[in-house]
This record gives structure tokens, C-alpha cells and sequence, in this order.
């Protein structure tokens, strides 16, 4: 009978969230031990413990687990989030690939340099809004279901509140647009495992500071 | 009576390699329609054939599917090559990313500004040989087994010969300290799918060269 999962990381969002994100919504509890000095970092290289010498690392059922994309297949796979067949699963990995180079451009956001942060901001603004929102507006409108794969909750769900919220935290009025999206989002933010994550307390973390940069770059930069 | 698999990109290798590999490794044949000005792209695009206004496409049993890894997952598990169940596919997937993340490497080299290039070369180098490269020859080492997971061939092995043969281009004698991965090299690639993918005539495109750069530059505005 294993433990909880254990993820290991910065103790911020980075690649990480979005793995506790759907942990969360699945309703596992897990424990996480936190980088916060290079030493600890060399010490885990040092110990094998790390595939390709990289974070983030989840202890799962007696593995250990690297890259964000196959811990998210494992643990949507495990508890049920990843479609009843291969036709599902296909639409769930394109819908959450999309995502994912959405998120990827607000993960890198807080470690542009300061004059290339406007520039970079508009373009997160631009691609949600005309490449990436309007997909999931129309999956939604099309079949008229709450969720977007099979009427079923799923890992797309999942990655798709994480990515509304976080786009909304640098733009505020993103969904105007977007009613289906809006619904989603109160929809899913309602449901009970996700309720609990987003209220204060849980191990969602908050957004990048100066702080968390800092550390990041004191720890990984070569 | 299925029809073979329609493959929309730009006449070279880029992120559709991979998934022409996969194919063919599988012994599925497929057609190639190629992307030569940015007239074509946009046709596509106007078609509401692209999900995310991106290529690769690739039409499969009635989808337009998008998104390399959707593809490349979905190919996996249609014809058996993602392991017997989710501990090998999780494992299937923790190497492929490696690999993906070797290859990603390689394959913007040629797309690096001039004076970054030899640099860049050397950490290709420095990577492959420190940080992916023993992963493999030590997975191999400790099982003993001819394949990667699961003592049978899967995607895994697939993308790791694509990886290797990659490296080779970038330095010849690369695996000069992997013995293990020599073997595997030379068992893989006589598998007579893979065997017959690697003779000249087949749909496998030659290196990035700088002609081909400019086209990509062009029809894609970077």
C-alpha cells in the first residue's frame, strides 16, 4: 500500500502546479519537499534520483517519476481523467498540448528581462484570445456539454480552469468574450475537489514574485 | 479499408520526423502533402483544418489531429507500441520526453544565429553525452533486454534510434563511450520497418540544411 504521492520541487508554481492541480481535482492528497538552496538540488543529482538531472520529480507508486508531461499521463490515466478510449485520449492530448503552449508562455513570463515584459505580456493576451480561448468556446457551444471530452470530467478540464485563472491573474477581462468559457470556469471552480484547491490554505501556490525568481535562478542557472 | 494517413507539413524534418518515423517503424504507409509558401499554410489555415493554426496536421481514421505528442501518442497506441499497461507507458513516456528534449536541441540548431552556433553544438554534445545517453545505456545495462520497457519494441526504442542516429549527424563517433547503445543502434536498425526507412528512397527527410531554413523562415514569419 504506497504513500502519497511526493512531489518535489520549488516551492512555487513553475511546472509543478499544474501537476497539483490535477492531484487535487482527482481528490489525491500528496506531500511536497521543497528546493531551496543549489546544495539540495546537487544532492538529489548526486543521489540518481533524477532521470535527466531535472525537476520536477513525483514519487508515485514506487517510481520516480520525471517530466511534467508523463507524470500528468500517469496520474490522469490512474484515476480516470484521460477518456473511456484511444479517440478520447486523443482529443484530451490535444486539448491539453494547446493548453500547455499557453501556459509555457506565462511560465516564462516572470523570467523575461523587465523591457520585454509589455511585449510579452500582449502576446499572452493575443494567442489566448485568438488562438487558444476560441477553440475551447466552440468545443464547448458545439455539443452543449459541461465538460469537453465524452461529458465527462477529464484532464483537458482541468488544465483548462488552471490556464483560464492564471491568464485571468495578468488579464483581467479575458473571458469577456468568451460566455461558454465563463460558464465552464464557475462550473468547474464549483466542483468539489477544485473548490477546496482554490480556497486558501490549499497547496495551490501563488503566482512568481521576484523572490521565487531569484531563487529559481540561484538554484538551476548555471 | 482504412486510408493511409495524410501527413500536412514542410518538406523537411522539423517536429514531423518523429511522427514519419513512428509510422513507418510500424510499418504504416502514409502520404505526404507539403507546405511550400505561406499561400499553402494559410489555405490551411482558412480551411479550419488546423486546431491551433499550427502544423504538424495529420488526417487519421476521420481526425485532423494537431500537436505532435497527441500524434505521436496516438500512433503509439493504435498499433501496440506503448507498452501492456500504465507503469510501461509511464515509463515509455519519462523516456521519449528525454529524447523529444535531445532532439528539440538539434533540431533549432540550425535555426540559431551563426555566432551562437558552435556553442550551442557543444552543449548538444555535452548533453547528450552527460545526460541522456547514460540513461538509455543504463537502462539497457540493467535489464539486458534488447528493447527499452517491456522486453518488446515500442515507441521508446523508436524515437531513441531517431535520437542517436540525430547525434551522429552532430558528431559521428558520439557513442564512442555507450557500448550498449551501439548494439541497440545496430539491432534496431534491422528491424526490417526501420531497416527499409533507412534506405534512400524511403519518406525520411535529410538534415535541416541552410536552404531549407529559409523557406521555413518565410512561410512562417520567424
Amino acid at each position: 500500500m504506497s504513500g502519497k504521492p511526493r512531489l518535489t520541487y520549488c516551492n512555487g508554481r513553475g511546472r509543478m502546479e499544474t501537476i497539483r492541480w490535477l492531484l487535487a481535482a482527482a481528490g489525491v492528497e500528496f506531500e511536497e519537499v521543497f528546493l531551496e538552496t543549489r546544495e539540495q538540488y546537487e544532492k538529489l543529482i548526486k543521489d540518481g534520483v533524477l532521470m535527466f538531472q531535472q525537476v520536477p520529480l513525483v514519487e508515485i507508486d514506487g517510481m520516480k517519476m520525471v517530466q511534467t508531461r508523463a507524470i500528468l499521463s500517469y496520474i490522469a490515466g490512474k484515476y480516470n481523467l484521460y477518456g473511456k478510449d484511444l479517440k478520447e485520449r486523443a482529443l484530451i492530448d490535444m486539448y491539453v498540448e494547446g493548453i500547455t503552449d499557453l501556459m509555457q508562455m506565462i511560465l516564462m513570463f516572470p523570467f523575461s528581462p523587465p523591457e520585454a515584459k509589455e511585449k510579452n505580456l500582449h502576446s499572452i493576451e493575443e494567442r489566448a484570445t485568438n488562438r487558444y480561448f476560441p477553440v475551447f468556446e466552440k468545443v464547448l457551444k458545439q455539443h452543449g456539454q459541461d465538460f469537453l471530452v465524452g461529458n465527462k470530467f477529464s484532464w483537458a478540464d482541468v488544465q483548462l480552469i488552471e490556464a483560464i485563472l492564471t491568464v485571468e491573474e495578468k488579464v483581467p477581462a479575458v473571458l469577456s468574450g468568451f460566455p461558454q468559457l465563463q460558464a465552464f470556469k464557475i462550473r468547474m471552480s464549483n466542483m468539489p475537489t477544485i473548490k477546496k484547491f482554490l480556497q486558501p490554505g490549499s497547496p495551490r501556490k501563488p503566482p512568481a514574485d521576484e523572490s521565487y525568481v531569484e531563487t529559481v535562478l540561484k538554484i538551476f542557472k548555471k | 479499408m482504412a486510408e493511409k494517413p495524410k501527413l500536412h507539413y514542410t518538406n523537411g524534418r522539423g517536429k514531423m520526423e518523429s511522427i514519419r518515423w513512428l509510422l513507418a517503424a510500424a510499418g504504416v504507409e502514409f502520404e505526404e502533402e507539403f507546405i511550400g509558401t505561406k499561400e499553402d499554410l494559410e489555405k490551411l489555415r482558412n480551411d479550419g483544418s488546423l486546431l491551433f493554426q499550427q502544423v504538424p496536421m495529420v488526417e487519421i481514421d476521420g481526425m485532423k489531429m494537431v500537436q505532435t505528442r497527441a500524434i505521436l501518442s496516438y500512433i503509439a497506441a493504435k498499433y501496440n507500441l506503448y507498452g501492456k499497461d500504465l507503469k510501461e507507458r509511464a515509463w515509455i513516456d519519462m523516456y521519449v520526453e528525454g529524447t523529444t528534449d535531445l532532439m528539440g536541441m538539434i533540431m533549432y540548431l540550425p535555426f540559431q544565429p551563426a555566432d551562437t552556433k558552435e556553442k550551442n553544438l557543444a552543449l548538444i554534445i555535452e548533453r547528450a553525452t552527460t545526460r541522456y545517453f547514460p540513461v538509455y545505456e543504463k537502462a539497457l545495462k540493467d535489464h539486458g533486454h534488447d528493447y527499452l520497457v517491456g522486453n518488446k519494441l515500442s515507441w521508446a526504442d523508436i524515437h531513441l534510434l531517431e535520437a542517436i542516429l540525430m547525434a551522429e549527424e552532430c558528431k559521428p563517433d558520439i557513442l564512442s563511450a555507450f557500448p550498449l547503445l551501439q548494439a541497440f543502434k545496430g539491432r534496431t536498425s534491422n528491424i526490417p520497418t526501420i531497416k527499409k526507412f533507412l534506405q534512400p528512397g524511403s519518406q525520411r527527410k535529410p538534415p535541416t540544411d541552410e536552404k531549407f531554413v529559409a523557406i521555413v523562415r518565410k512561410i512562417f514569419n520567424i
